[in-house]
């Protein structure tokens, strides 16, 4: 868990081009299909072949089997509502606070003195490792999931903001000051658009850390949602059905990924979008 | 220290016209070794009203930094700026600026990034749209107002920035290098357009240039800085009559004065 680095969100050539090498084309996909199927294929035969105890290591096809129950006829689905709200408000939180702290650091001297040491002595510290005190102090149901996934996802929202103001291009910084622009219109205008990147860098970042913290808290004693669901499977040593809530945790994370890379190809439109790694 | 006699009328400034008026300005950098770096030594100069003025001088001589005080975005160390009979503290309404580089917000399209001074200024910005799409116009830029600067030609974008400096109408335009980064020809071009849009606006127009027959070509007066600490060492004044073409390179008049800079700035150890 590294994700507290500010995540570069540049706009450089050499970026781009880097991109889009990583990026997938069309073709690949074949490529990647076919990986799944010989790892999935391989995985069956193996436990098959050689016996396994489904206890140690499920077969594809039972912890697929094990998803279809727990979504059709089990508590998966209303499991996940609870995760999910937790991430989404914890996620909401953090985005909040981190935006409007970071603001404040980086435009209010006093604030910057005051604050930005502690923000980064913070950044190295393990903020998961709070999530059973965090449930001590406030309970056992939603609030403190929410509270553990705000700890987790408010640090690379905060230094990505920091890092995308404190890296606004002077020149534009000059342009707009030599119109008259006192600080609130400069800010507004010029340096929080520029910093857009960066931000969303930082919520991209934010949003599946937001989902950890929330599983996480979850496992340190909940009454619902997937991390409470995956507890419940492993004290019955069903572990196919473990399997089968990290496969619907996977795809949620990378749902909610995606849905912040298609708001921020909307709102940052003229920087080319490229996925950053969450760093988790 | 005209080195020709004035013979144009326009050029003709009396002291009492001038409307940027600069006395001993001078500026120093504190550095963290203790003795503060002086960029520019005492510094005295006049500008009248409606003139274009050139100032051309080696890499690092000073020039970026007066032209940022008269910006309003450098604060002297010591000395007084007026402009238009008032001290200068600031950031003037009075005063556009034209970078080097266009700096255009990506965001925004052409017609609202010309017309940010005006929301900047907390103008009305119906009055100043109108203005607006007739310099874009000028500059050939109709039909592209509703584009983003990524669509533009580094050119058009440069021009974008000059409209953009024009639109709150001031009454001085300060441009630092803003066609370096060009190519030879949409330079040339470039200053066709300055001069026509200078012939139709009027403005008091304070340009900094690393090109000698840029400069004469476009000016009433070139200033020669000296090197680093800047001063300016010497005010020629350019009598060809406009409007100038591109050809009246050739006049004879005009590589006089060219051939007089160059050989002052290369005996002051070159220009770059």
């Amino acid at each position: 868990m590294s994700a507290n680095i500010a995540v570069r969100a540049g706009q450089g050539a050499a970026r781009e081009r880097r991109a889009a090498r990583r990026r997938i084309v069309p073709g690949d996909w074949v490529a990647v299909i076919a990986t799944f199927v010989v790892v999935v294929g391989a995985w069956e035969a193996i436990v098959r072949i050689g016996d396994v105890s489904e206890i140690v290591l499920p077969p594809p096809s039972m912890i697929a089997q094990s998803l279809y129950d727990g979504l059709v006829h089990g508590t998966f689905l209303a499991n996940l509502r609870y995760t999910l709200t937790e991430t989404v408000l914890g996620f909401l939180i953090a985005a909040v606070l981190g935006i409007g702290l970071g603001a404040l650091v980086s435009e209010v001297r006093w604030i910057r003195r005051a604050i930005y040491p502690y923000i980064v002595a913070f950044q190295t510290v393990p903020k998961i490792a709070l999530a059973p005190l965090l449930v001590i102090w406030f309970g056992f149901g939603m609030t403190s999931k929410v509270i553990v996934a705000v700890t987790v996802a408010f640090f690379p929202i905060i230094v990505n903001t920091i890092e995308g103001l404190q890296n606004t291009d002077q020149q534009r910084i000059d342009m707009i000051r030599a119109m008259g622009a006192g600080k609130v219109e400069t800010f507004r205008r010029v340096k929080l658009p520029s910093a857009l990147p960066y931000i969303f860098a930082g919520l991209d970042a934010a949003i599946v850390l937001s989902l950890l913290g929330a599983v996480v808290g979850e496992f340190m004693g909940a009454r619902a949602g997937l991390g409470n669901q995956i507890l419940t499977f492993n004290a019955v040593l069903d572990i196919s059905g473990s399997f089968a809530v990290l496969v619907l945790l996977s795809l949620i994370g990378y749902l909610l990924h995606l849905v912040l890379v298609l708001i921020q190809r909307r709102v940052v439109f003229w920087t080319k979008v490229t996925s950053t790694s969450s760093g988790v | 220290m005209s080195t020709m006699p004035n013979t144009d009328v326009l050029s003709e400034p009396t002291i009492t016209d001038s409307l940027i008026t600069i006395e001993q300005v001078t500026l120093a950098y504190p550095t963290a070794t203790g003795a503060p770096v002086q960029a520019l030594r005492p510094i005295d100069l006049e500008i009248a009203d409606g003139t274009f003025v050139s100032l051309v001088g080696p890499s690092g001589c000073g020039k970026s930094t007066l032209l940022k005080i008269l910006a309003g975005l450098l604060r002297q160390s010591e000395g007084v700026v007026h402009l238009g009979g008032r001290e200068l503290s600031g950031p003037s309404p009075d005063v556009g600026v034209v970078f080097q580089q266009p700096v255009l917000l990506p965001w925004l399209t052409i017609v609202d990034n010309v017309l940010l001074p005006i929301r900047v200024q907390k103008r009305n910005v119906a009055q100043y749209r109108d203005r607006a799409m007739d310099l874009l116009r000028m500059v050939g830029l109709d039909g592209f107002e509703k584009r983003y600067p990524s669509e533009l030609s580094g050119g058009m974008q440069q021009r974008a920035g000059i409209v953009r400096a024009l639109v709150p109408n001031p009454r001085i335009l300060l441009m630092d290098e803003p066609f370096g980064a060009l190519d030879a020809l949409t330079r040339e071009r470039m200053n066709d357009d300055l001069q026509r849009i200078w012939s139709e606006e009027r403005k008091t127009v304070f340009f900094i240039t690393h090109s000698i027959p840029e400069a004469v070509y476009l000016s009433d007066r070139v200033l020669v800085m000296s090197e680093r600490p800047g001063r300016i060492v010497a005010d020629f004044s350019v009598d060809i009559e406009r409007p100038r073409r591109l050809d009246a390179t050739g006049d004879p008049r005009f590589q006089q004065t060219a051939t007089t800079i160059r050989g002052l700035l290369n005996a002051r150890g070159g220009i770059d």
